[in-house]
């Protein structure tokens, strides 16, 4: 039986760029779903093929058992949306919001008023409750957004990113929701550039490049895939990148990934600290200054560098990351599993804007 | 942040399918008191919408009035009542740029996302703009009149005819709406919807009987401005308003020979072609 959400061959085209290019999921009812990758990688796509905003070109799709395609509307009864953008109204209040989308998920006005205080109430908005949103700081504006996607407590939900651009207090409020809504039986799919989120939250996590899913597991037989410990080095001078690099494959267990712009290289090894303090006074002898060196458990960056021949997208970069994301593949892209459509240059957000209109 | 699990499980039993028409009414209603609430809470709106039509009106009447000749009149009273009529239906037809102003903004906000995933009817978020606009413009037509008869306007009809006039203005304020709301949802920013909605309203305004008399204007124009809508709901107003100056010959086309029913004609036409193009385009729009 096929889950709360399930996409079979995918596929969306903007022109050229194809978006999605054959995407399958499957996330079981009561289960999160992390949708990871970086920018333009058809993360959001997916998500607005599932919340009916966009047809697919092919392929087919099923949201709490309702095909999408074929009855949009049945699914939206079922389903939450929290986007990108805190998608509230800033010149209604925060009452006035929650009221108005629940008359429009076809409440009476009495019960969407009685449903508004009350997820007031639970997210902590109750003292601003009938102040414009206009006025609220960017947390409690995502958690207004938040709310209103949960004005019916759908069995479905879906989050575009709903951390981006969030502190990381905030961020960890917004956390507790998640958790406390999935331990009541909601179906989550969240998308996420954030890897520390998706290793957070989701049961399963399904690693998104250019429209294809490269990668799917739990959080652990992701990481096992990359091997167990490795080295990680920054070095003081980017001259010495290639320097280091040497000594690094001399000691390591596979290839070196190297990210030229933070001066950062790593390498899987075997041998613990005491291999440690060996590429330590290796890098020593041959004069190498270092900023900073480890031995680490694989993160989801490192699967994530094993899986696509370049980095995911520094978070904290925040607004800028996205006009980056096209150079940064560039030199270090061993052209990995994706030699796909559109490999040449990186499939940066703009294109894919673009691509959207 | 505690879970209310009774009402939760209260409301998962699920919202009623609704449909057809009551839903459709329902929900525009919901989202044109979005509009009206964000209005009341924005009166810069409002008021800068005020002001430009009675800028406007004084303009022409005291800058221009003593010298536009209008029917076999110069009397720069003729010229005000004339004028009246094609200042009214320019202000009805310039709240165009607002609507489309509003629904990009809305678009590149997110909330026609957020909207698009609601069990809703579908043409109920442009609906109910359409619906605060035409309050808006209701409320500005009659301050605008207000400061019209302090000017020295005057009607020659009765009240039935004046009222008949509005409606008339109304309507075409709505259709010219529809239009708006397609230019919104077609533009990537609420600035570009904003001068996208205007810069047309210029020729379509000028080139018209509004501020003069369509029989002086050189033969392209002049055919040009007998069958220009904008044109046809103003000949229709001055005739219901009893505005037409002495010795005014009515131009031969058919437009101006039946203004009120052409006026009608042309505004439902308006209407429905771009409800339908503008509903179609936000089904498929994308922020």
């Amino acid at each position: 039986m096929p889950g709360a959400i399930y996409a079979e061959g995918l596929v969306k085209t903007f022109g050229d760029v194809r978006a999605l290019d054959g995407v399958d999921l499957d996330v079981p009812e009561g289960t999160v779903l992390g949708l990871l990758g970086p920018n333009g990688a058809g993360k959001t796509t997916a998500v607005r093929c599932l919340t009916t905003l966009l047809t697919p070109d092919s392929g087919k799709a099923t949201v709490a058992g309702i095909d999408v395609l074929k009855h949009p509307n049945e699914v939206r009864r079922s389903i939450g949306l929290s986007g990108q953008f805190a998608a509230v109204d800033e010149y209604l209040t925060g009452r006035e919001n929650l009221q108005m989308v629940g008359q429009l998920y076809q409440m009476k006005a009495k019960e969407a008023k009685e449903r508004a205080g009350e997820l007031l109430d639970r997210f902590n908005l109750a003292d601003a409750a009938d102040r414009p949103s206009k006025t609220y700081s960017g947390g409690m504006r995502r958690r207004l957004d938040l709310a209103a996607a949960l004005v019916v407590s759908p069995p479905v939900m879906f989050m575009d990113e709903p951390t981006t651009g969030l502190d990381p207090r905030n961020r960890q409020g917004l956390w507790e929701v998640i958790q406390e809504l999935v331990a009541g039986g909601t179906t989550l799919l969240l998308t996420t550039q954030y890897l520390e989120e998706a290793d957070h939250l989701a049961h399963d996590i399904c690693v998104v490049d250019h429209g294809r899913v490269i990668a799917r597991g739990t959080s652990d037989q992701l990481k096992a895939r990359t091997g167990g410990e490795r080295v990680e080095v920054v070095v003081h001078d980017r001259g010495h990148i290639a320097t280091a690099s040497e000594v690094l494959r001399g000691f390591g267990k596979g290839e070196v990934a190297v990210a030229e712009h933070t001066r950062k290289m790593t390498v899987p090894v075997t041998g613990g600290a005491k291999l440690l303090a060996e590429v330590i006074r290796e890098l020593d002898a041959r004069g190498i200054e270092i900023d900073d060196i480890g031995l680490r458990r694989p993160t989801l960056d490192d699967v994530f560098i094993s899986l696509t021949g370049h980095a995911a997208e520094l978070p904290d970069a925040g607004a800028d990351a996205e006009a980056e994301a096209g150079a940064d593949a560039g030199p270090h892209a061993d052209a990995g599993p994706h030699a796909g459509p559109g490999s040449g240059a990186d499939t940066g957000s703009q294109r894919k804007k673009e691509a959207d209109k | 942040m505690s879970t209310s699990t009774a009402t939760d499980a209260a409301v998962k039993a699920g919202p009623r399918p609704a449909g057809g028409i009551r839903q459709s009414v329902r929900d525009s209603l919901v989202v044109a008191k979005r509009n009206l609430i964000r209005m009341v809470r924005i009166p810069e709106v409002v008021l800068f919408g005020l002001i430009q039509p009675v800028m406007f009106v004084i303009l022409f009447t005291y800058v221009f009035g003593g010298s536009i000749q209008v029917g076999g009149s110069l009397s720069s009273q003729d010229y005000r009542n004339f004028l009246m009529a094609g200042i009214f239906a320019q202000t009805v037809t310039f709240a165009t740029a607002g609507a489309g102003a509003g629904i990009a903004d809305d678009m590149h906000k997110g909330l026609i996302d957020r909207f698009r995933s609601l069990p809703m009817a579908r043409g109920a978020v442009l609906t109910g703009r359409t619906i605060a606009d035409l309050a808006q413009t209701a409320l500005t037509l009659v301050v605008l009149a207000g400061v019209a008869l302090l000017l020295g306007w005057r009607t020659h009809e009765n009240f039935g005819k004046i009222l008949a006039g509005f409606g008339l203005l109304l309507l075409l304020g709505y259709a010219f709406s529809w239009i708006g709301a397609l230019i919104g949802l077609s533009v990537r920013t609420p600035e570009a919807a904003t001068s996208g909605g205007l810069i047309w309203l210029f020729p379509l305004t000028f080139i018209s009987n509004a501020f003069v008399d369509s029989n002086k204007l050189p033969t392209f124009f002049r055919h040009i401005a007998e069958w220009n809508p904008f044109s046809t709901t103003v000949q229709a107003c001055r005739e219901l308003f009893g505005n037409l100056p002495p010795g005014f010959k009515t131009p031969d086309a058919w437009p101006m020979q039946h203004p009120v029913l052409a006026s009608v004609l042309w505004s439902v036409l308006i209407l429905l072609v771009f409800r339908t193009l503008a509903v179609r385009k936000y089904r498929s729009a994308a922020a």
